[in-house]
């Protein structure tokens, strides 16, 4: 699996000598339920280094959640070890854990998870807060987060003035501003129409490539799976296939397939446009 | 997260929802409003008794004549005819703390002005009595120590007594008679008005106990001596050496009871303290009663709160939020509600007892130990009842709080 790994990185040019950020080793993860034991991981063994673009894929029970949550530092194997950018995390503390989530992972999720009646600079600035980082510090790197994902203008908007696209880009800067190893989509798309689900997939294509940012995604889109670098296929708590993207989206590509909001605004815009020449036309007269 | 963030979070959180938390407040300003007021009226009554017993002279030392005990048979109080003026001399040049007395003995006597006549209290004393007691004239003059030695027949009148006898007319210098007796009225005493037992302290008549002891009683001995000692302490510690210089002159052998009573200004106040203490902390009791209700509505709205939060504590212990974290967030909301309801709750309480005593004209007295009881127990009451909520958000598991509908 390894050979695949380094093979998978070779094909998206990416150095064959970075280091692994995310490195599991046979990880186990059984839920006691009382009577019965659910068995949610089984032997999960697998490695994502610096730079790649990772979908995670498979239906619903193949664990897929799971490994995202124990991924997210969120929940612990029960057995096994999970090296994250190099120390094991599986035996921390919750309080480490927090710690280690706040500094090294940046989340997003399907439903946004924004707080409401909160501007989206300081939901940005959220995970900052509990950095420990001066309160002058947090408004600069959360503007800065702001203005990568493209909404600097709309830094002082609550998440209600803003549309799914642009409340998913928030949090996705959210997950940015700690300067994160890794940045966890999970379904990220799965609440919005499939332009502006290119559209996101534009920004995480972007920041993959131009800041080396180390991205897993789990999604259960095949569409949205092709514009990752590499798929890892979950069946019944274990890895069944892990594949490199052969014939990968380009979201910057298929974005020109599909007409911009901008373009039909501008449409929009001209028929008024007409429509209100006409009416003064006929005013004169 | 230090705590001015925490702190500015719980105030954005409150007022986030401003109509539930100023209910929730409610009950906490409600509770700390009836006990400031409570307390101030229960401080002003204690006050206005303490001032009445003052204006007896809290230096004050009451020296009654006892019982003693003829073949076993006790007669009653001031039964005795031990206790004399020479008793009274004694103390004031053996015992430096007291610094003035003045003796006493009354009865009752039938007497007559014009064709008015009544029955009344008539008390045979020095000058130095009006003295220790605080008590002026309003109009005349008190008689004089010359006036005692020669025994004269003067006397000062109570304004009831003035009022039934003289009707309009002006009494000084008029001669009205006691007995049998005629006296020469000197002066008329300021009005005291009823006595803590409802007894009308103005319907008295006083003149030199030479006069009384012989020409009225007939009698040797004094019935009390009115003592006034050099300061409040010095009466308390004047009682010891009092009682064995009386229990020497009256040759009382060890073991036998004391033919005499001492009774100082502390004691009466102590008993008048104690009655008005026990009434403060009863009408506080109930009065917190309602700031233990208030916690409970906090209580009730923090784990609403929590519940209806739920994701927002997923997202922010996904993004790093320690347990800590958040239950330092919530705990601090509660306090925070707690403490501005008890702020609120104070000046309500200043407010309110300002107005009983404007419109009521109830005596008020703002204590500054009932403020910060106040505002110690409404913190109390927010971490007591704020804890088990802030203590249920952190221990939510991250994910399940993610996924909360």
């Amino acid at each position: 699996m390894a050979e695949q790994t380094i093979s998978a990185l070779e094909q998206n040019q990416a150095p064959a000598s970075t280091k692994p950020v995310i490195r599991l080793e046979n990880v186990y993860k059984t839920y006691d339920l009382g009577e019965i034991q659910v068995q949610a991981l089984r032997g999960v063994s697998l490695e994502v280094r610096q730079g790649e673009f990772v979908a995670v894929m498979g239906p619903s029970g193949s664990g897929k959640s799971t490994i995202m949550n124990i991924l997210g530092c969120l929940d612990r194997p029960t057995k096994g070890h999970y090296y994250l950018d190099g120390v094991d995390v599986s035996g921390m503390s919750k309080t480490q854990l927090a710690g280690i989530r706040n500094k090294k992972l940046g989340f997003v999720f399907q439903q946004f998870n924004l707080l409401a009646r909160t501007s989206a600079l300081e939901n940005v600035e959220l995970p900052t807060v509990y950095a420990g980082i001066t309160p002058d510090e947090r408004a600069k790197r959360a503007m800065e987060a702001l203005r990568r994902v493209g909404l600097a203008d709309r830094a002082g908007h609550h998440p209600s003035q803003l549309s799914g696209g642009q409340q998913q880009r928030v949090a996705i800067a959210r997950g940015l501003v700690n300067r994160p190893a890794i940045l966890l989509a999970d379904e990220p798309t799965g609440n919005l129409d499939s332009r502006t689900s290119v559209e996101i997939m534009d920004i995480l294509q972007d920041l993959n490539n131009e800041q080396g940012l180390t991205i897993v995604l789990v999604t259960h889109e095949p569409d949205i799976a092709k514009f990752a670098k590499r798929t890892l296929e979950f069946r019944d708590g274990k890895l069944r296939r892990d594949s490199i993207v052969e014939d990968r989206s380009v979201a910057r590509e298929v974005l020109q397939t599909l007409p911009t909001a901008e373009e039909q605004a501008a449409e929009d815009a001209e028929d008024s446009a007409r429509q209100e020449k006409i009416a003064a036309t006929d005013g004169l007269i | 997260m230090d705590f001015m963030n925490t702190f500015r979070l719980a105030l954005r959180a409150l007022a986030r929802n401003k109509m539930r938390s100023a209910l929730t407040m409610l009950g906490i300003i409600i509770g700390v409003g009836a006990v400031i007021a409570v307390v101030s009226i229960g401080q002003g009554a204690n006050y206005k008794v303490q001032q009445g017993i003052a204006a007896m002279g809290t230096n004050a030392v009451f020296i009654a004549a006892g019982s003693n005990r003829a073949g076993g048979v006790r007669q009653g109080q001031g039964g005795v005819k031990t206790l004399t003026i020479d008793d009274m001399n004694a103390i004031l040049q053996q015992i430096p703390l007291i610094k003035e007395a003045a003796p006493s003995l009354t009865n009752r006597q039938q007497v007559v002005y014009g064709n008015q006549n009544w029955n009344t209290q008539v008390t045979g004393t020095a000058p130095a009595y009006f003295d220790i007691r605080s008590w002026p004239v309003q109009s005349g003059s008190v008689f004089s120590d010359e006036e005692v030695d020669l025994a004269a027949n003067v006397c000062v009148i109570g304004t009831t007594v003035e009022k039934i006898l003289f009707q309009d007319e002006d009494p000084i210098g008029k001669t009205m008679r006691i007995g049998s007796l005629p006296f020469r009225v000197d002066g008329v005493l300021a009005s005291k008005g009823q006595s803590a037992v409802g007894q009308d302290q103005d319907d008295v008549i006083f003149a030199p106990y030479t006069t009384v002891q012989r020409k009225v009683q007939g009698i040797t001995w004094v019935q009390f001596i009115n003592a006034s000692a050099v300061t409040q302490q010095a009466s308390l510690a004047a009682v010891a050496p009092i009682a064995s210089l009386l229990r020497e002159r009256h040759r009382l052998r060890p073991g036998t009871d004391d033919d005499f009573i001492i009774r100082t200004q502390a004691d009466i106040e102590d008993l008048a303290d104690q009655t008005q203490s026990t009434m403060t902390y009863l009408l506080g009791g109930i009065a917190s009663v309602s700031l233990l209700v208030g916690g409970i509505g906090i209580m009730n709205i923090m784990l609403v709160s929590v519940t209806e939060r739920t994701r927002e504590i997923g997202v922010r212990m996904a993004v790093g939020a320690t347990e800590t974290d958040v239950q330092n967030q919530f705990l601090v909301e509660a306090v925070t509600l707690s403490m501005m309801g008890g702020a609120i709750g104070i000046v309500i309480g200043l407010i309110g007892s300002a107005l009983i005593s404007n419109l009521l004209s109830w005596p008020t007295l703002i204590s500054g130990k009932a403020i910060l009881a106040a505002a110690v127990f409404s913190a109390a009451v927010g971490i007591f009842f704020g804890y088990y909520p802030a203590k249920k958000a952190a221990q939510l598991d991250p994910i399940e709080a993610l996924r909360y509908e």
